[in-house]
């Protein structure tokens, strides 16, 4: 019955989001405020039908009702509560109706938080989320129907991957999908302001936080599906290069260009037009990579069974949503007029700068990606473009943007002045060579990667510090300036933890009897004993081992080699202490013939220095980007007649 | 003005690929030992008794005739998908099949050849998987056509079907032995 | 003039470096000590390098020095018997290509068919950055004068609402 309710409640909504789509556009067009009006009450009414059959789908996972196919192919009655909660979107069904709840929420927001929006834009913004939704739901009734039934239904199901059957589960695809979806948002906002012929700076300010919003979620969803692999994985690495991966990192790329570029757009109602195909750009992004994920065009450990249906489906609505959007921009933005001059060097052209940079980054992901596929295409044969590629091309073109991340917030608008920035950055100059020359040195050995990442990140640090203290002797900043920097202070400690992880990891693969113990960068870790251990659906054999340094007992740490019943399979997890300023791995490989009663055991020790800041830095971009969003400029009520200025004209965010 | 086509342009190009893309396996790799020769090697065959005692196999031994050689092991689900093609195309004696036993056991395999019909003139043990390396092996089965001089000529990955002998194998079998 | 901003940075900077001491520090010695797993440390650390940069086949996107598939085994294997034998880097990765194709290396060949992969993205920095001058210099020699101090004494008089 649940089921059914499901099923009824998507296609109903898909019905509002044919209705939320078409009409509040015509309404638009042609001033009708009844159609116009229809905007909120249809996204409300979407979200809340969406909703209800996202309920009915985890209903039935929490019910163990193995009659609904997908349910039966994802999970199991012996997983945990959490993980059956979870599974709803362990699959590409689910994953889809994930998706479209995150779409449609974002809708509801928008009809919510948006009063001080004219009421057309605001119809526009909800209807072209609406046409979005529907080519969704229209995909998923078609082809990807979570509420599939079997009958005779299945006793058991075939559990969820126990990969998967972790917390990073629960967290990593919502996240990750909150900003996907969330970049529909500025798309939406774009396609308005287009749809309108209206491109000012004030469509920026509107789109500004919500795309800021977007942003904070992709970043924090790509630094937890890191942390879960480098935890998960067993072999200590936090970023393959997967065309899964580079599928979300493109579209953060593009983002971050986006938010800088909007920056641009409201506050001199420079770069429209680019600023707008960035929008389109950075969703486009999102919805290739729901596309490569799903349609078995490359190969990835993330990748969902494949099915050459959907994807010919996947691309046809990428097709339309994007070549309709793209012909739109064709055709408006010739009209669109310049804005306001700027000198050769100014906070604008650096700004250029920065997206120029970061376009070339993200067009070099997407070709590494897509290689292979061209070649194939081609019949020119078949490649492989791993890790290698990426390294060595990547690397040098991000290079001059963290150079400029502390040069660009010292410029003026519309003029700099480059001595006086001299000036003003003499001390980070210096700071930075000394790290660079010093540091690395006191660590052992002398190495141009890591003095690089430090010299740059002590550039940064310093640049935002000095101008942080400057600032303030002019009055409090507001929220937008605080962002701006912690976000770059994000990156800066981001650089630190990549550059000293991969100058000064250490590996040692060893073979241990219980009274064993190893040396890895000072500590000593003696493995103890293992034992059998039960899980709720898995039997493990769990191994103890004593982290010691110079003699002191720290903790114990249990890896764990488990077996998962329904899937016959068996899962490594690594025991970690994580600390501030290194990360002490351990992993169980095999058991070896051994010398006594107990077998021998291989065991993977790592010793990963500052490899948290990585993921440290991502969540103080994020914070960044939160505190930015929330600057109470965007929260003005419409226009008063006078407004007192505000400090922050000219060297401010 | 033209130039902000430009994306959609782009746009078109990249959904063309992306089209074609649909329409190819990721995961099949073409070997580059098509027109090299058969690498060389030695190894035990199975034998009449099946314990791993018959005598030393080579390539070099085929030459002069057409033949297939199949990677085949007891442990494959997959070449039981197989299995009664090749017994089919033994029976019609157009070519010789040669097994080569991939990481398994005598025992098992004898076992396995007792069990579902046995097509090979002879099966070459390769324990270790060596000579799979030699050969580009990477899954099983796998199916390779050697003409008279010793040269690949055609090579299956995955289970030969039907289709794949009329269509593909057969005539170039026929085409070699003229 | 600029003093040094000594204190708060300073601060960091010395936990940095008492940080980064402590992995200066020498290791030491202990009784009943594990023995590495493979014979020779040196050779497993090549191995290592050379596999990061091999495509496991059998797997899902997995380079041959993270997988534990089979088949990731015996290469690892046979590349640790080559390495013994003293063969290169270069020898090692032909003899893996000659079996199983480009397909095996993560680091695509630099050839006729990899050019643009090679080259394409310093070439679009090159014309990003190129056309992005020729953009700004169009719009230097466009942008209207700038005011001058009479317009500007207007301008703020306007602003404030004097006028």
């Amino acid at each position: 019955m649940i089921p059914e309710l499901g099923h009824l409640a998507l296609i109903l909504a898909c019905l509002v989001s044919l209705v939320q789509g078409t009409l509040p556009l015509i309404g638009a067009h042609r001033d009708n405020a009844a159609w116009t009006g229809l905007a909120r009450p249809a996204a409300q009414t979407q979200f809340a039908l969406v909703a209800f059959a996202f309920g009915c789908l985890m209903q039935s996972f929490l019910a163990n009702d193995f009659s609904v196919l997908y349910v039966t192919q994802h999970s199991n009655s012996l997983l945990p509560a959490v993980y059956r909660a979870a599974a709803v979107w362990g699959g590409h069904e689910g994953s889809l109706l994930l998706w479209l709840l995150m779409l449609s929420g974002w809708s509801c927001a928008v009809s919510l938080l948006s009063r001080q929006l004219p009421e057309p834009m605001v119809a526009r913004v909800i209807g072209v989320l609406g046409l979005v939704a529907a080519g969704l739901q229209l995909f998923m009734l078609f082809t990807s129907n979570p509420f599939d039934r079997m009958l005779p239904a299945a006793t058991q199901g075939l559990d969820l991957n126990p990969l998967l059957q972790d917390p990073g589960l629960v967290i990593h695809p919502p996240m990750l999908y909150m900003g996907y979806v969330g970049f529909s948002v500025a798309f939406a906002f774009a396609m308005a302001a287009l749809l309108a012929g209206r491109l000012d700076a004030a469509w920026a300010r509107w789109s500004r936080p919500w795309t800021n919003a977007a942003w904070v979620f992709l970043t924090l969803g790509i630094a937890l599906g890191s942390y879960w692999a480098y935890y998960e994985l067993g072999w200590g690495g936090w970023w393959f290069w997967d065309p899964v991966e580079n599928a979300s990192f493109m579209p953060w790329l593009a983002g971050t260009a986006l938010i800088h570029s909007l920056a641009v757009t409201e506050k001199r109602g420079s770069f429209r037009n680019w600023t707008v195909l960035l929008a389109i750009v950075a969703f486009s992004l999102s919805l290739m990579g729901t596309f490569l994920v799903r349609s078995g065009v490359l190969t990835s450990v993330h990748a969902f069974a494949s099915d050459p249906k959907r994807g010919i489906f996947i691309l046809a609505f990428l097709v339309a949503v994007i070549g309709s959007s793209l012909t739109l921009f064709a055709w408006r933005a010739p009209k669109v007029g310049l804005g306001g001059g700027f000198a050769l060097l100014s906070r604008e052209t650096l700004l250029l700068v920065n997206n120029v940079l970061l376009a070339v980054a993200c067009g070099t992901v997407l070709l590494g990606t897509l290689y292979p596929l061209i070649i194939d295409a081609l019949n020119l044969g078949k490649l492989s473009v791993g890790p290698p590629y990426f390294n060595a091309v990547f690397v040098p073109v991000m290079l001059p943007l963290l150079v400029l991340l502390a040069v660009g917030p010292l410029a003026r608008w519309k003029q700099a002045d480059a001595r006086d920035m001299a000036r003003r950055l003499r001390v980070a100059a210096v700071m930075a060579v000394v790290a660079g020359i010093a540091l690395p040195l006191l660590a052992g050995a002398w190495t141009p990667g890591v003095a690089l990442a430090l010299a740059l990140a002590v550039w940064i640090a310093a640049g935002t510090w000095c101008q942080v203290r400057e600032r303030l002797k002019s009055g409090w900043p507001p929220r937008s300036f605080w962002g701006m920097h912690l976000a770059h202070l994000g990156v800066a400690v981001f650089v630190v933890g990549v550059g000293m992880v991969k100058g000064h990891e250490v590996e040692k693969d060893v073979r241990m009897a219980v009274g064993d113990t190893v040396e890895i960068a000072g500590y000593q870790i003696e493995f103890l004993g293992m034992r059998e251990v039960d899980g709720p659906n898995y039997t493990a054999r769990q191994g103890a081992f004593a982290l010691s340094k110079d003699g002191r007992r720290l903790r114990e740490l249990r890896p764990e080699k488990r077996a998962y019943a329904a899937t016959q399979s068996v899962m490594t997890e690594a025991a970690i202490d994580s600390g501030f300023t290194r990360d002490l791995y351990v992993s169980l490989g095999e058991p070896l013939a051994g010398r006594g009663a107990t077998p021998d055991w291989s065991v993977r020790v790592y010793y990963k220095p500052f490899v948290t800041w990585i993921w440290f830095g991502c969540v103080l971009m994020a914070l960044g980007g939160g505190v930015a969003a929330a600057d109470r400029r965007y929260r003005l009520k419409a226009r008063r007649a006078a407004e007192p200025a505000t400090a922050d004209d000219g060297v401010a965010a | 003005m033209k130039r902000f086509l430009i994306p959609l342009g782009l746009f078109l190009v990249l959904a063309v690929f992306l089209g074609i893309g649909l329409s190819r396996d990721p995961r099949e790799v073409p070997s580059p030992l098509l027109g090299k020769a058969a690498p060389a090697f030695s190894l035990p065959t199975l034998g009449d008794s099946g314990r791993g005692d018959g005598p030393a196999f080579g390539p070099e031994t085929m030459r002069g005739r057409v033949w297939v050689l199949n990677v085949w092991a007891s442990w494959c689900a997959s070449c039981r998908d197989e299995h009664p093609v090749l017994l089919g195309l033994a029976e019609s004696g157009v070519v010789p099949i040669v097994g080569l036993d991939y990481k398994d056991q005598p025992a098992q395999a004898q076992g396995w050849l007792e069990r579902h019909g046995n097509p090979y003139v002879l099966s070459a043990l390769d324990a270790d998987g060596r000579v799979g390396i030699d050969y580009g092996v990477y899954g099983v089965p796998e199916t390779y056509v050697i003409d008279k001089a010793g040269i690949i000529r055609f090579k299956q990955i995955g289970a030969v079907t039907p289709e794949v002998l009329k269509t593909r194998m057969l005539p170039l079998i026929q085409e070699l032995q003229r | 003039m600029t003093r040094l901003p000594v204190r708060l940075p300073a601060t960091l900077m010395a936990l940095l470096v008492a940080v980064l001491l402590q992995l200066a520090l020498p290791p030491r010695a202990t009784a009943n000590e594990a023995r590495p797993l493979a014979e020779d440390p040196a050779v497993e650390a090549r191995l290592l390098r050379i596999a990061e940069e091999v495509r496991c086949l059998v797997c899902q996107n997995e380079s041959l020095a993270a997988s534990q598939a089979d088949l990731a085994k015996d290469l690892r294997r046979e590349i640790r018997a080559q390495i013994r034998q003293g063969k290169t880097d270069a020898q090692i990765m032909d003899f893996l290509v000659d079996r199983y194709g480009d397909f095996v290396r993560y680091r695509p060949p630099f050839n006729a068919t990899t050019l643009l992969l090679w080259l394409g993205p310093f070439l679009a920095l090159a014309v990003g950055l190129a056309a992005l001058m020729r953009f700004l210099r169009r719009r230097q020699a466009a942008a209207p004068a700038p005011l001058t101090e009479d317009e500007q004494r207007r301008a703020a008089a306007l602003l404030d609402g004097t006028d």
